[in-house]
């Protein structure tokens, strides 16, 4: 793969050679439309854009006309097979074609494999095959165009133009790719469980669909109340419940103390240092909720003679909260110092003291925009996830209390997806059924958030 | 009271609480970083055993300047049951079975590699610097607290004795640990290193870095300078504005869904992951690099355009150069991000127990995050303290990276 | 006389806002032409028509007839770039690239491929900063920032820049007025020379200026031209009252 890729661009900075030194020849006589470098450029682009098409449709088919052409050579073989021993089947030979052998292979694995090299190697020649026949192709076609009156440079513009317009589109690609994955997969999943059930059923429990062998058929009834998403939901909302506790006075009177009091210098001291607890991965609030601030909660609920869990709530949602402080505080910091001087001056003129000002005056009109931040706080917290996956239980409780273990949408996505993933069990595949019930959520409380800031803004603009 | 004093207090209590919330954030700083600090400076460093060894050429079956080669392929559990034989001839040999429980069980490989690099000892005794078992490890640098009862504890009252007395001859030592910045994973918290998991975050940031980079300073050139105004570009914003709001977790499903299952690319690999990364790396620097295309001055444009150049050389030879410290400063902060970022590697199985330092991206592979992640659930106290060590050199790291964006920007500043 | 440039019957606007009213102006080759007039009348609007600066501003709509030689600069067989390559433009504000003193001047020639031998550049850039009187202030630190230079060397350098592909007219719009007295009457020296090679064209505010370097005048106001002449004439009796009044001082 690294040499074909390799070899597409050596060919294509020839091509720039070939084209260059040809413009430049036929300049010795007469102006050219362009510069010699543009009819350079022309070649190569003319050699890099089809060939690179080429290999990658190539490097996607691959596998595809693989497990087509292996199907027909071991079809009398294959018939018996289940669809997910056919698949362990080409994993295996697979692996062995890579040369990880066991030893204990049998003829057929033997056979498939030897037929996975020959048929890579073959796809290998043809790899190079239409790279050079394309370039032979393309340097034909750029040389015949090369003519002094020919405004090379106008086209390679219009080329990169039109490059640069679909890496813009890259942007909606993603969106439509996140979009096809979660729907595709959850489609599947309400092929075993009824949205009905999964969205208002009361009781989670996956394993519930754990078979022995992948040719029993999982029992519908038993699915109907393994997969209801309420009780994640309560679990979720609790600890973001939690975070905000923390998170919301902490970074509002923070924002304000650095807006409306500090001197410069302790702003410009704080500021940056309260940002640092934005910059820290996720998972290092992890270990520090699992392993410092669960502990200590435990230990603390002993003293004063509560039951805690070692995995409660509490924990990941104060750990949390501490990890959005700096989300709500540097958001409403914007806010408040995005309310006009004239709205303070006239509360001033009235007497008022500084926090009366603050409480009476700018709060209130900067309200939407905090309120706004809140909101792009709590979605942040709602897709958050190492800290839950470390701290929290895995364990579905539909409660509220805070010291009970709890688990959420991001852990069971997690447990859904780590370890065994069997693409024909509802067990895994309902991590893209959450996925996309999170990725909505978030998208709501985005769209509600951005509106309300862009309202406040365009009030004071 | 007056009424105004009754004000003023109110307005001290308020300012009160404003400065308590300011203290209180900075204290969560403080207290995360000193005790992940705390707990992680020792795993840079692990406890050894001067143990005399006598490098016996029978025992060991090796003729006299033995090749490399041969050493690699001797046994050497025949000098090593010799060797602590001879060294407690009075104990029992129930006992002496406890002593060798002291230390790393690889004591063999630990001798050949001295071996190896001092050939000369060969037929000889010198003193070897043996590594300590993990529990004597935790013991002797104070993370273990040997008073608990003796059936709480790995190390039994018999070792804690042999144990003491080493340290009475002065025979234990805490050196620095450098197998844990040359090796990858193991199962053994003695030997376990974070090269393997530095390689992957490596690879997987150059990934996504190549990938993300370019991609979003097109993105950003035709957005800024090319594209009208109309529907199709409003779209593009809305996505790009949504693309950064979206939980990471969800780009993970993204890469299960489409790029391991669509399009069949190797599980667990830095190309996967740099590419999943780089999707959520892209609205970032996408918005950097408009805000500093948009921060270059018309003038600059003007005089180009005014030379005859097209729209085209006008940005690709002008505004892209002008734009680009600003570019870069936003490319750094959202590679930063993406390094620490663990959740979405789960989902395309880069978490996994992977030996091997991987030599390129298309190998297994995991990132520090991740390592930090599999170490974390561990209940090995060794391994405890390998994470944190593995922490500490993660933030080291991202705190660095943000200082040379911070000199980036202060460097580069506008200065036309 | 030869016509450089011809205007005919022109017409811009800002969306329907018009900022000029149907002019129709010729402009002598190898003569300074001074355009005057109150700010805001339409003088930067009507230069940079010349050049078709303003077909970046989206907004703006160009009708009428502009011709270079007596080649219609809006035709389809004109491309932009080359129309520009002909007519040169400075600024009212320096303009530096903030690159080289040498990669400023020969960013032009590289670009319209006069050349790609090191010597031959060199010969160009070195003709040009002499042309532009910069050569002798300059010639040891060709290397250095172009943006280090004062005001009044920034302007110059612009100047040979803008010379550098070998125009046949330069637009110049407030050239001076970002600059002190003494760095002015360089420049003001400078534009009689050139004018033995090119045709110059000047948007000034300055009335002794227009006095001083200009051949031609023309009076804009609101929009319109009014009046157009040797400048000796427009400076001593114009015909306008209007005229009269501005060049008196009495508004503008
Ligand atoms: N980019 C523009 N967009 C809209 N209106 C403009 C623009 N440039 C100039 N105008 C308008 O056109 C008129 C002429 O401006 P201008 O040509 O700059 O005048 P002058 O150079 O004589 O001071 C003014 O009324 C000005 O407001
Ligand atoms: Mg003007």
């Amino acid at each position: 793969m690294f040499y074909s890729v390799l070899t597409l661009f050596v060919l294509s900075f020839i091509g720039f050679y070939l084209g260059k030194r040809k413009s430049i020849k036929l300049s010795q006589n007469i102006k050219l439309a362009s510069l010699p470098s543009y009819y350079g450029y022309l070649a190569m682009l003319y050699i890099l854009i089809p060939t690179l098409i080429a290999w990658f449709v190539l490097l996607v088919g691959e596998n595809f006309v693989l497990e087509k052409y292996l199907f027909l050579i071991l079809k009398e073989f294959l018939i018996s097979m289940s669809g997910s021993e056919v698949q362990l089947f080409f994993i295996k030979i697979k692996n062995l074609s890579e040369g990880a052998s066991f030893g204990n292979e049998s003829d057929i694995e033997l056979l498939g494999a030897q037929k996975i090299i020959q048929f890579k190697n073959l796809f290998l020649l043809l790899t190079y095959l239409v790279i050079f026949l394309v370039t032979a192709i393309a340097l034909y076609l750029v040389n015949k165009k090369i003519s002094p009156t020919f405004k090379s440079q106008r086209h390679v513009e219009k080329i990169v133009n039109l490059f640069i317009q679909l890496c813009s589109y890259v942007a909606i690609l993603i969106t439509v790719g996140i979009f096809l994955s979660l729907v595709f997969e959850t489609i599947n999943f309400f092929g075993y469980v009824n949205p009905l059930d999964f969205l208002f059923g009361i009781n989670w429990n996956p394993n519930k669909a754990f078979v022995i062998d992948s040719s029993d058929v999982i029992d519908k009834d038993i699915l109907k109340d393994a997969f209801g998403i309420i009780p994640l939901m309560t679990g979720t909302l609790l600890v973001v419940f939690l975070a905000m506790l923390v998170s919301i006075p902490l970074g509002l009177m923070s924002a304000i103390y650095l807006a409306e009091y500090a001197p410069k210098r302790i702003r410009d001291i704080s500021k940056p240092v309260i940002e640092i607890l934005a910059g820290i991965p996720t998972v290092v609030y992890g270990f520090f909720a699992a392993l410092v601030v669960a502990p200590k909660i435990a230990d603390l609920g002993e003293y004063i003679g509560l039951d805690v869990s070692s995995e409660s709530a509490l924990a990941a949602g104060l750990t949390m909260g501490v990890m959005i402080i700096p989300f709500v505080s540097s958001l409403s910091d914007d806010v408040i110092r995005a309310v006009p001087q004239s709205l303070r001056d006239g509360s001033y003129a009235l007497g008022a003291t500084k926090s009366e000002t603050i409480i009476k005056v700018i709060l209130p009109s900067a309200l939407p925009g905090i309120i706004g931040s809140f909101l792009l706080a709590i979605s942040r917290a709602i897709g958050e996830t190492m800290i839950v996956v470390m701290a929290a239980s895995l364990q579905a409780n539909l409660t509220i209390n805070p010291l009970e273990p709890t688990t959420t949408i991001t852990t069971q996505i997690v447990t859904a997806l780590t370890g065994d993933t069997e693409f024909d069990n509802p067990k895994t595949l309902v991590a893209f059924a959450l996925g996309l019930t999170l990725f909505f959520a978030t998208l709501l409380l985005n769209y509600f958030a951005l509106r309300t800031v862009k309202k406040y803004r365009e009030q004071y603009d | 009271m007056t009424n105004l004093a009754k004000r003023k207090k109110a307005e001290l209590r308020f300012r009160f609480y404003g400065i308590f919330s300011v203290f209180l954030s900075l204290l969560f700083v403080a207290i995360l970083i000193f005790n992940i600090c705390l707990s992680g400076i020792g795993g840079f460093y692990k406890t050894i055993f001067l143990t005399s060894i006598h490098f016996d050429q029978k025992l060991l079956n090796l003729e006299d300047n033995a090749s490399e080669e041969q050493i690699r392929n001797a046994s050497f559990s025949k000098l090593i049951k010799n060797n602590f034989d001879e060294t407690f001839k009075d104990y029992s040999k129930d006992e002496i079975k406890q002593i060798k429980k002291l230390f790393y069980r690889k004591i063999d490989i630990e001798l050949k590699n001295f071996l190896i690099s001092n050939p000369e000892f060969l037929n000889k005794t010198t003193k070897v610097e043996l590594t300590a078992s993990t529990h004597i490890d935790q013991i002797h640098k104070g993370n273990f607290d040997r008073s608990v009862q003796e059936k709480h504890r790995k190390v039994n009252n018999f070792q804690l004795e042999i144990y003491d007395k080493f340290v009475e001859d002065q025979k234990v030592k805490k050196v620095w640990n450098s197998t844990y910045f040359t090796s990858g994973d193991s199962r053994d918290p003695e030997s376990a290193g974070v090269a393997g998991s530095v390689m992957g975050s490596v690879f997987t940031i150059l990934i996504c870095f190549l990938l993300s980079f370019p991609i979003a300073i097109f993105a950003s050139i035709y957005l800024q300078e090319f594209a009208k105004t109309g529907k199709i570009t409003d779209l593009i914003e809305i996505n790009i504005n949504n693309l950064a709001a979206v939980p990471s977790i969800i780009f993970g499903l993204l890469g299960l869904g489409i790029l391991l299952n669509f399009f069949g690319l190797p599980r667990s690999t830095a190309l996967v992951g740099g590419i999943v990364l780089s999707f959520m790396t892209l609205p970032t620097i996408i918005v950097a690099c408009r805000s500093s295309l948009r921060a270059v001055p018309p003038s600059i444009r003007e005089a180009a355009l005014a030379l005859g150049a097209t729209k085209n050389q006008v940005v690709f030879h002008h505004v892209l150069p002008l734009a680009m410290p600003g570019t870069l400063t936003g490319a750094i902060i959202g590679l930063a991000r993406a390094i620490g970022e663990t959740a979405p590697l789960l989902m395309i199985g880069m978490v996994a127990f992977i030996m091997d330092i991987p030599s390129n991206p298309l190998e297994p592979a995991v990132g520090m995050p991740a390592q930090i992640y599999l170490w974390s659930e561990s209940s090995e106290r060794g391994f405890i303290e390998k994470t944190s060590s593995a922490i500490i050199l993660l933030l080291i790291f991202l705190i660095v990276v943000n200082f040379v964006s911070v000199y980036f920007r202060k460097k580069y500043e506008k200065k036309w | 006389m030869v016509n450089a440039i011809n205007t005919k019957n022109l017409n811009v606007y800002y969306r329907d806002q018009q900022a000029i009213h149907n002019i129709s102006l010729d402009f002598l080759k190898n003569k300074v032409t001074a355009l005057i007039g109150p700010s805001g009348c339409g003088k930067s609007t009507f230069l940079r028509c010349l050049n078709r600066m303003n077909d970046v501003i989206d907004i703006c709509r160009v009708e009428g007839n502009i011709s270079l030689n007596g080649i219609d600069i809006y035709s389809k067989e004109i491309e932009v770039e080359y129309l520009r390559e002909k007519i040169g433009m400075i600024f009212q504000k320096p303009n530096p690239f903030p690159k080289s003193i040498y990669d400023n001047v020969a960013y032009g020639p590289r670009i319209h491929g006069f050349t790609d031998k090191k010597e031959e550049m060199d010969l160009i850039v070195e003709t040009s900063l002499k042309k532009a009187g910069l050569f002798e202030e300059v010639k040891d630190r060709l290397e250095d920032m172009g943006t280090s230079l004062s005001g009044g060397q920034q302007q110059r350098l612009c100047i040979a820049r803008a010379i550098a592909i070998k125009p046949e007219v330069i637009l110049m719009d407030e050239p001076c007025s970002a600059l002190d007295p003494i760095a002015t009457s360089i420049i003001e020296e400078l534009i009689t020379d050139l004018k033995k090679s090119y045709t110059i064209i000047i948007v000034t505010h300055s009335m002794q200026q227009a006095a001083r370097v200009s051949d031609k005048t023309a009076f804009f106001h609101l929009g319109n031209l009014i009046e157009e002449g040797d400048t000796s004439k427009i400076f001593t009796k114009p015909d306008h009252q209007k005229t009269n009044d501005y060049i008196t001082g009495r508004f503008g």
